[in-house]
């Protein structure tokens, strides 16, 4: 077990930098989540730690030592890649045992590590199939045994479950939080789904366009957000973002002014972007006027959609409850102002109050 | 960055390893002959065997250009041609749209109708040869008796010799117009089937256009297997024969100039003619296929 | 609509069967003709010389000559042929597969210098057909001291740019995935070959095998030159000829000595008659 950091590390293709001056340390023991929308540089920060691809800048260690020079075989990391890359030609055996094999552990050994790790994952009857003959679940617990049975000191998951059905990918997000609860092998996770972010991760790692937002656990990122990217990445729907203007006691937005609350006093007067959660927002006999775009049922609670001052959009989730507007009918939108956000107009970095 | 330098090194050194016993057969048996050829051409052979060959530049090459043995054996060779592509095409196109359904024993008749394919030239020719015989063969039974005999009569030995080689080319141009047929979309088929195209409308307007490309790859594979045919001609008629002067393709030509005739630079100037042609075809060949890489990728 | 349905079934249901009908009958037609020539070689090898001649020819032997089998066998030197020609036809496969292997991994697995140079550099050995370089080769095959030996026959063939191609084209399939995994689980290249990527290219090995085979069983031109008049390295192809030209009086012999020619290769399409048209169409269709 170790920790892994990363120090100045960047990835450039030519003139395009995949990863840009990364710094991050993912602590022993940890599962640490990278998370980001396609093209952030999540997975080829992963790949630089696998050693599948070369660092261009910077140094990524695992435990005390660098590992910029290192064999990815040296590396003692076990990778689950996306597509399983199970060997379609062994048996969930051999398949298991390969690992193994290529270190010339002792066979008594091989076997009975290699069912342990099945018996590990459920699959010992499953031990003399082809990936074949396999579900895709079954699949993909076999790609987590070939990781688990070299007992390495990191793993790391590319995007592990995102060739699951939706109720295999929240049974099988619990059972690998729970195996590396148990192992408490130090861990990155690379995902896209905020939610597998969210529910697994002991912290998130937020990227974008190769930049590291924000590191935090998922609580902390939730409520204090970084900077607005993180704001609207995180959440569904995420937050809405408002322009406004502060002068004095107040922020003038298309809607209407907002009385400053006190949390958010040391705002300085001019342009400033305001975050509002759409759980922040309530239907209501007063507030801002708006217009229902949409109405969308999600069963325990709903999201409506609407239209501020003609084309500005903001949306507010209802219980289940609660009275739903028709499309088109006009309301008013109460701000539960004690959780407003607010973010540097230019920048789009939170402004945090002094200490 | 001295460890991934040296990975990469290590692997560069491997990639030639992996590379070099195909390099090393290529460059000894491909191109080093290939280019000796362009300076044979250039050097006359003596007229007596043991004294050295001496340069003439490309005089060689325009007499042999010039002279009519060579513009025998051209017409002969695309004559050949002209007869065995088209004919061994169309009989693989009819025998694969009569095995292009599911029918009970079509594994059967699809071994059968591909079987020439692995006929050699030797065997065709003995089989042929037999029954082409105008003593023991099936010719004077059917009434066919040409003076001379058919393989010996400078009029029909050429002609019986194709008829040889469309034979044998039947088993390569079937599978080749099966594979075409099966890879036809079938939701194109059912909807020209649902707009009320009658089968003959449909084999033309529909099947044929589709399979356009299909029957392109089997002229330019005909074509080359054509012009490589030669043991039919070596073992049936050969040298000796009164019906030898309009069998002599290019590539008979060739082997007779090397074997018979002794002369490496006659050898070489038909060889880089017959370079020529071929590599027209191939060209013709690539960039079609290269055309159809590119539709595949969009 | 009723009335007419019923009369237009049963009608259409004999226009199917006539259909079908016919159809067996242009198959069978067809199947006659290709094998025609080959049915009269078994006939005429099982006939006796003097009823060969006979017209019109028998198309079924009435006393059928089993014994000229085994009088081809000995007398035309066709076992020595035979084995020279199963000597050469497995030298020139297993030599082709292995180089085609290694090449076509080099060009689907590894990044070197030249990369694309050397591609093509294998691309245009495939538009300099072998007869184009024949004269050159045959000195040299001679200079080498291998006229009427098996590396003469044999050597020039150790090596298909069409085999590389069509391997390449299989390993690129093996997805990228599985390499960087094999990598991680401490596989060098060789290891991933030999444990990975030819298991998984098996069809298309076996496909590019069944090709070689062929090309090499029937090899004519080359053997009839590097042959010279040895007998002890001829090749059944060339074989035949001679066995044609020795015994024009026992043409039953010969033709029986054509037939157990012909008959390893049958057996090779039956077998491998999958494995045999996904290589010869592998330019055609995709």
């Amino acid at each position: 077990m170790a920790r892994v950091s990363f120090e100045g590390v960047s990835k450039r293709f030519g003139d395009t930098a995949a990863v840009e001056d990364l710094t991050l340390d993912v602590h022993d023991g940890e599962l640490l989540v990278l998370l980001g929308p396609s093209g952030c540089g999540k997975t080829t920060a992963l790949r630089m730690v696998a050693g599948l691809e070369e660092i261009s800048d910077g140094v990524v260690s695992i435990g005390q030592s660098p590992v910029n020079e290192v064999d990815p075989k040296d590396r003692d990391v076990a990778m689950v890649f996306q597509s399983y890359a199970l060997y379609p030609h062994m048996t969930v055996r051999r398949n298991i045992e390969f690992p193994l094999r290529r270190q010339k552990v002792e066979a008594a050994e091989r076997v009975s590590r290699a069912e342990a790790a099945a018996a590990t994952l459920g699959l010992t009857d499953l031990l003399d199939r082809k990936p074949g003959q396999l579900s895709g679940g079954q699949r993909q617990r076999v790609a987590l045994a070939r990781a688990i049975v070299r007992e390495p000191k990191v793993f790391l998951m590319d995007e592990p479950l995102s060739n699951l059905d939706a109720t295999l990918r929240v049974q099988t997000r619990a059972d690998i939080v729970k195996l590396q609860h148990r192992l408490g092998t130090t861990t990155i996770y690379v995902t896209h789904d905020q939610v597998e972010a969210m529910t697994m991760g002991h912290r998130i790692a937020v990227m974008k366009g190769g930049r590291l937002q924000q590191v935090a656990p998922p609580q902390e990122l939730y409520e204090r957000p970084a900077n607005t990217f993180v704001a609207s990445f995180l959440g569904s729907p995420g937050m809405n973002l408002i322009e406004a203007e502060r002068s004095g006691d107040r922020f003038s937005t298309v809607g209407g002014d907002i009385v400053t609350p006190s949390h958010l006093s040391h705002v300085a007067d001019g342009s400033v972007t305001l975050g509002i959660r759409p759980e922040s927002l309530s239907l209501d006999t007063t507030g801002v006027l708006a217009t229902v775009l949409l109405v969308e049922l999600l069963g325990a609670e709903t999201h409506v959609i609407c239209a501020v001052d003609g084309d500005k959009r903001v949306v507010v989730r209802q219980d289940y409850d609660m009275v739903r507007p028709e499309i088109g009918d006009q309301v008013f939108l109460n701000i539960d102002t004690s959780r407003l956000h607010a973010f540097d107009a230019e920048t789009g970095v939170r402004l945090e109050q002094a200490p | 960055m001295s460890g991934l330098v040296a990975r990469r090194r290590k692997n560069s050194g491997l990639a030639y390893a992996l590379l070099i016993p195909s390099l090393i057969v290529f460059g000894v048996f491909t191109f080093f002959p290939f280019a000796k050829n362009f300076k044979l051409a250039l050097y006359q052979n003596p007229p007596y065997p043991g004294l050295p060959s001496h340069y003439v530049g490309l005089s060689q090459a325009g007499s042999v250009l010039g002279s009519p043995e060579f513009h025998q054996s051209l017409i002969s060779t695309f004559l050949f041609v002209a007869m065995v592509v088209p004919l061994g095409l169309l009989g693989g196109l009819v025998l694969a749209l009569a095995a292009h359904r599911q029918l009970k024993g079509m594994a059967i008749y699809r071994v059968i109708f591909s079987s020439t394919v692995v006929s050699s030239v030797a065997v065709a020719a003995v089989v042929f040869g037999t029954l082409m015989d105008p003593v023991v063969g099936l010719l004077p039974w059917l009434g066919i008796n040409p003076h001379p005999a058919i393989l010996n009569n400078p009029t029909w030995a050429l002609p019986a010799v194709a008829i040889i080689a469309i034979w044998q080319f039947l088993g390569l141009s079937f599978i080749i117009m099966t594979a075409g047929l099966q890879s036809l979309p079938e939701e194109v088929l059912e909807a020209a089937r649902l707009d009320g195209a009658g089968s003959w409308t449909m084999f033309w307007r529909v099947t044929v256009p589709l399979l356009s490309p299909t029957i392109f790859f089997g002229v330019v594979i005909g074509t080359i297997y054509a012009f490589q045919s030669f043991g039919q001609i070596d073992i049936l008629i050969g040298p000796q024969n009164a019906g030898f002067t309009h069998t002599n393709v290019l590539l008979y030509y060739i082997y007779q100039a090397l074997s018979v005739q002794n002369d490496p630079g006659l050898a070489a100037v038909l060889s880089i003619v017959l370079f020529v042609v071929l590599l027209s075809l191939t060209l013709l060949q690539f960039r079609f296929l290269e055309r159809r890489v590119h539709y595949a990728g969009n | 609509m009723q009335a007419t349905n019923d009369v237009a079934v049963p009608r259409s249901r004999n226009g199917r069967r006539a259909r079908i009908v016919g159809r067996y009958v242009l198959l069978t037609l067809g199947a006659v003709v290709v094998l025609f020539p080959l049915y009269m070689a078994i006939v005429n090898s099982l006939l006796l010389p003097s009823q060969i001649a006979h017209q019109p020819p028998p198309l079924i032997p009435s006393d059928p000559q089993w014994h000229t089998y085994p009088t081809a066998w000995t007398s035309g030197h066709l076992a020595i042929y035979l084995r020279n020609s199963a000597i050469q036809t497995a030298v020139i496969v297993i030599g082709q597969l292995i180089t085609s292997i290694l090449a076509a991994y080099a060009f689907a697995f590894l990044e070197f210098p030249l990369k694309k140079t050397l591609f093509i550099v294998f691309l245009m050995t495939l538009m300099v057909p072998f007869e184009v370089t024949v004269a050159t080769n045959l000195s040299t095959v001679s200079s080498l001291g291998w006229f009427n030996t098996f590396p003469g026959l044999t050597v020039p063939f150790l090596a298909t740019g069409f085999g590389v191609f069509l391997l390449r084209q299989a390993f690129l399939q093996i997805p990228k995935d599985l390499k960087e995994a094999a990598q991680l689980d401490g596989c060098g290249h060789l290891r991933f070959l030999w444990t990975v990527a030819i298991p998984l290219a098996r069809p298309a090995i076996a496909a590019l095998g069944v090709f070689s085979f062929l090309g090499a069983w029937n090899q004519y031109l080359w053997p009839l030159l590097v042959t010279g008049n040895d007998n002890s390295i001829r090749t059944v192809q060339i074989g035949l000829k001679q066995l044609l030209n020795t015994q024009l009086d026992q043409l039953n012999v010969s033709l029986a000595g054509t037939v157990i020619a012909v008959l390893p290769l049958f057996i090779l399409l039956i077998i491998f008659q999958k494995q045999l048209v996904r290589s010869l169409t592998a330019g055609a269709v995709k």
